[in-house]
């Protein structure tokens, strides 16, 4: 059994061992480490520094499985020595570790610019897990952050930080951001998403010196200009770690020289990842290192034949909030190339697509990347598009099933975790794989940034005979599809109509589940801006009241925060007799309710009434139970009624996944019942907890706390967040508790309360687009929807005729 | 050989709205008409199951949901969608002349006038 020791326990080492192992080679494997850890996705560590996933969330391969393949583990050590002579190697200890072949799989380091002061304390990089786990500790909010280089690494621990509360700066040496894959348009659209966010830029800046006694305490410029920091994280790039190479004696010129079959100049020695250079190109995404692995692994095990070409690169880069594509050459001085662009400042929205002799060889993507499949389509496949020329900026929606069928085996479908189309397709076959589910559990596919999970749904359904829709989400037969994938249609093909949806994407004739579900989903998405289908509602929300057994309906007028007058009470008492209404009932909800009242006669109940609707029909907004707090209690410590009123008048007439039922109490004795409500309010001595996702119905559950804040404004704006947030992200007829243990309430803050300035606005400014487009629905007293909304249609005549039969 | 047949007028086409459907009541009888994108239907108004008011359904194709426990009927023949549910609702031939709404109602009538006799 020959020796293999792989030094290097990252993504392509490991990636590489993998495919070595499929090939079932004679080796008896050791890999080295310099870090601590088993191999992780290094790609999602700006996930984990903003807190979306756990450390152990992005271990690739765990300790079981090198165990379980007889790999002999050194984390931990890093190797100083190769001694091509004896063939060994030798860590830092002294130890000496045999080998026949050996992988060079050394990574990279970031890269410290020689700027005076970049020893001092809090002073970090953002490499490793290492690295991140130092950043968590040391973010708190307020932390005054200056981020050195505005590429992407730089931008993702910016956003990171941010998410952390941190008060951060990113400064760039060069005019633009990220300039190796944007274009200067292009960089600044990205700007202006980051700066949205609440992260300031400064460019172009080329930092002189880190100031401070010890600790840093300042950057200054090149210009003498000065910044205060407590926090420095430089992220100016990565070196290739080719210096045991360089030491042995290889050909190392930025980095290790390795050919096509991945061989460096000694014939026992080979070399993967970031540490290579290839025909003078050094690598920094993770695409063509897998490549590279594959390549290796073919190579090392005698199977020499595969070589490794760097292709153009594809760049899809995730930093949250913000979405930028780049691929091919950004070059447009290049003869030949003509550019096509598109640009929507309102909407941050930035394309551009370059052409050679009718073909697509580049393009720029920034805020709107929805086309990307198709575009990188017709570029991977050199589609000639002549015939397209007047939609290459609205590419019209194509079938990515045919898309992933005309795909090459060998192509990459999961761009994070180097999954190709062959390997998903032999999965599917070997493991009976079904389900999304269990495709990401064998493959891995889709299961970091999930930016791939359309195509590998796509795959899978083309290629499992017994494929199942993930059943939990999807809409209904109808309309077979989630909820998500159905608001990206929706929106993405501006469909504003149900029966359009469900001529498009659907069956034609839809049904009670859905077509409530679809006339929601519109309603939320359009507010307003649409056609609004009566059919497609069920009887309550035709007549704005709700039906009763014997066909009656059930009328309960607004009664905000349950405060009533003596002159409203009158003109009930009076509505009651006048229409002789067989029952009045205090309800639940502090509201009063007339049972019983015949659909013609609703329109003069509502007039006589001269009240607003409560809604308490719809899946909507139902009322604020409130205490009465300060104003009379003499427990009280907040005004509960008054801003119970408040926020029901700031969110009713609007409509929710299910009805949403809220509580505002004036302190912790809670006698309004605030935390078991969608949403309450739970006043203390000098704050207020926003609680979310209470219930006391079928299920009884006490509502999560989501944020406490000081002031009423404050609190009505939480819960504005929260009401907005599962408006937008709620299926429909799932409870606000149902949604909450779904998203996990760390997810709904993080998306509502704790998201950046722009995306909290942006919720805000949804709903309040949404609101001032809502109105009464009982003015349709006087402009009924058509004319036998309420009128009882009465026949005009009966004719007598003979007929033969 | 000749029969008479009773046809009632009933309202204009245009006060039933697409996929909506409307309760009428002529005499004892009610019923209900729904449009099916131009074509009319008239069934009566009330499901065998618990009474309820089927001119408040929701449409989904060629069956009516019943508003209060969701029964599904088949608007062109009465039959439940589902095998499993056995009463069927009496259905009412109609037709349009002049954009005027008729419903024969001779099948009533006859049984109005058994019962009577």
């Amino acid at each position: 059994m020959k020796r293999l020791v792989v030094v290097g326990n990252g993504m392509a080492g490991v990636a590489c061992v993998e495919h070595i192992l499929k090939r079932n080679p004679d080796f008896e494997i050791t890999i080295f480490g310099d870090e601590t850890h088993v191999n992780y996705n290094r790609i999602l560590l700006s996930l984990v520094l903003a807190g979306e996933k756990s450390a152990d969330e992005i271990v690739l391969n765990d300790i079981e499985w090198y165990r379980s393949n007889n790999i002999r583990t050194r984390l931990g050590v890093r190797i100083s020595q190769i001694d091509r002579q004896t063939r060994t190697v030798i860590d830092e200890t002294g130890e000496v570790t045999p080998y026949d072949k050996l992988i060079l799989a050394t990574g990279s380091s970031a890269f410290i610019p020689p700027i005076a002061g970049v020893d001092k304390a809090n002073v970090h990089v953002f490499r490793t897990l290492d690295d991140t786990r130092t950043l968590l500790e040391k973010a708190r909010k307020g932390l005054k952050t200056i981020v050195i280089g505005g590429g992407l690494l730089g931008l993702e621990a910016a956003r990171g930080l941010q998410v952390r509360g941190c008060d951060v700066t990113v400064i760039h040496l060069m005019d633009s951001l990220m300039e190796r894959q944007l274009d200067a348009t292009g960089g600044e659209y990205l700007k202006r998403r980051i700066e949205g966010m609440g992260i300031r830029v400064m460019l172009p800046r080329q930092t002189a010196a880190l100031s401070g006694n010890g600790h840093v305490d300042g950057v200054r410029f090149a210009t003498g200009e000065e910044l205060e920091a407590e926090l420095v994280v430089i992220a100016a790039g990565i070196r290739p770690n080719a210096e045991l190479g360089r030491k042995s004696g290889l050909a190392v010129n930025r980095g290790i020289v390795v050919n096509d079959f991945m061989e460096t100049s000694d014939a026992d020695i080979f070399a993967v990842g970031e540490c290579t250079e290839h025909r003078g190109q050094t690598f920094g995404l993770v695409a063509p290192l897998f490549d590279q692995a594959r390549v290796l692994a073919a190579t090392i095990t005698e199977n020499r034949g595969p070589v490794f070409s760097a292709a153009a690169p594809a760049a899809k880069l995730k930093i949250m909030g913000v979405d930028i594509f780049s691929a091919g050459a950004i070059d447009e001085a290049e003869p030949g190339v003509e550019v096509l662009r598109y640009e929507d400042p309102a909407l941050g929205a930035y394309k551009k697509l370059l052409l050679k002799e009718n073909k697509l060889v580049g393009m720029i993507l920034v805020g709107d990347i929805q086309d990307e499949l198709v575009y990188m389509d017709w570029m991977r496949s050199g589609t000639d598009l002549s015939s397209m020329r007047r939609q290459l900026l609205f590419p019209p929606p194509s079938d990515l099933g045919l898309e992933v069928a005309d795909m090459p085996d060998s192509e990459t479908i999961c761009g994070c975790n180097g999954v190709r189309k062959g390997e998903i397709i032999q999965a599917i076959h070997q493991h009976g794989i079904t389900t999304m589910g269990q495709l990401k559990q064998r493959t891995k596919a889709s299961t970091s940034c999930g930016s791939c999970a359309g195509l590998c749904e796509k795959l899978l359904r083309a290629v499992a005979p017994d494929f199942q829709e993930e059943t939990k989400t999807t809409l209904c037969a109808c309309v077979p599809f989630s909820y998500e994938r159905l608001r990206e249609i929706v929106r993405g093909q501006k469909l504003k109509s149900v029966e359009e949806v469900l001529a498009v994407y659907g069956n034609r004739k839809g049904c009670e589940v859905c077509k409530p579900a679809l006339s929601y989903m519109l309603d939320m998405l359009w507010c307003g801006d649409h056609e609004e289908d009566r059919s497609a509602r069920f009887i309550n929300d035709r007549v704005h009241a709700n039906i009763q057994k014997d066909g009656t309906f059930s009328v309960i007028p607004r009664m905000r925060g349950g405060v009533t007058s003596p002159d409203e009470l009158r003109r009930i008492a009076d509505v009651a007799d006048k229409y002789n209404v067989p029952m009045v009932k205090v309800t639940g909800s502090q509201r009063i309710d007339l049972l019983g009242v015949k659909k013609a006669d609703l329109p003069n109940v509502w007039r006589d009434l001269g009240m607003t609707s409560g809604q308490a029909y719809s899946k909507g907004v139902r009322m604020v139970k409130t205490c009465v707090g300060t104003e009379f209690c003499r427990f009280g410590v907040q005004d509960s009624t008054n801003t119970g009123i408040e926020l029901e008048r700031r969110l009713e007439n609007l409509f929710t996944p299910h009805k949403f039922k809220m509580g505002v109490v004036g302190c912790p004795r809670n006698c309004a019942e605030a935390t078991v409500k969608d949403l309450g309010f739970v006043g203390q001595d000098g704050s207020w907890q926003v609680v979310i996702g209470g219930a006391a119905g079928k299920s009884v559950r006490k509502a999560d706390l989501l944020v406490t804040v000081e002031t009423t404004e404050e609190a009505l704006e939480a819960g504005e967040l929260f009401f907005q947030y599962y408006r937008e992200h709620g299926n429909y007829l799932e409870r606000s508790y149902d949604f909450v243990e779904r998203l996990g309430i760390e997810k709904i803050r993080k998306e509502t309360v704790y998201a950046s300035v722009e995306e909290r606005r942006n919720l805000l400014d949804r709903l309040h687009r949404s609101k001032e487009l809502s109105r009464d629905a009982w003015l349709e007293r006087d402009r009924p929807a058509n004319a036998t909304q309420f009128v009882q249609i009465e026949p005009m005549e009966t004719v007598r005729e003979k007929q033969l039969v | 050989m000749t029969a008479e047949r009773i046809w009632t007028k009933i309202t204009r086409v245009e006060n039933i709205p697409p996929r909506e459907g409307r309760p009428v009541r002529v005499g004892d009888l009610e019923i209900a008409i729904f449009n099916l994108n131009g074509r009319f239907h008239t069934i009566e108004n009330a499901c065998p199951h618990k009474g309820g008011p089927l001119c408040d359904g929701i449409v989904t194709g060629n069956a009516v949901v019943c508003p209060l426990h969701g029964r599904h009927f088949d608007l062109e023949t009465g039959m439940p969608v589902r095998a499993s549910e056995p009463s069927c609702l009496a259905v009412f031939p109609t037709r349009v002349d002049d954009g005027i709404i008729s419903v024969d109602l001779t099948a009533a009538y006859r049984a109005t006038d058994e019962a009577a006799a």
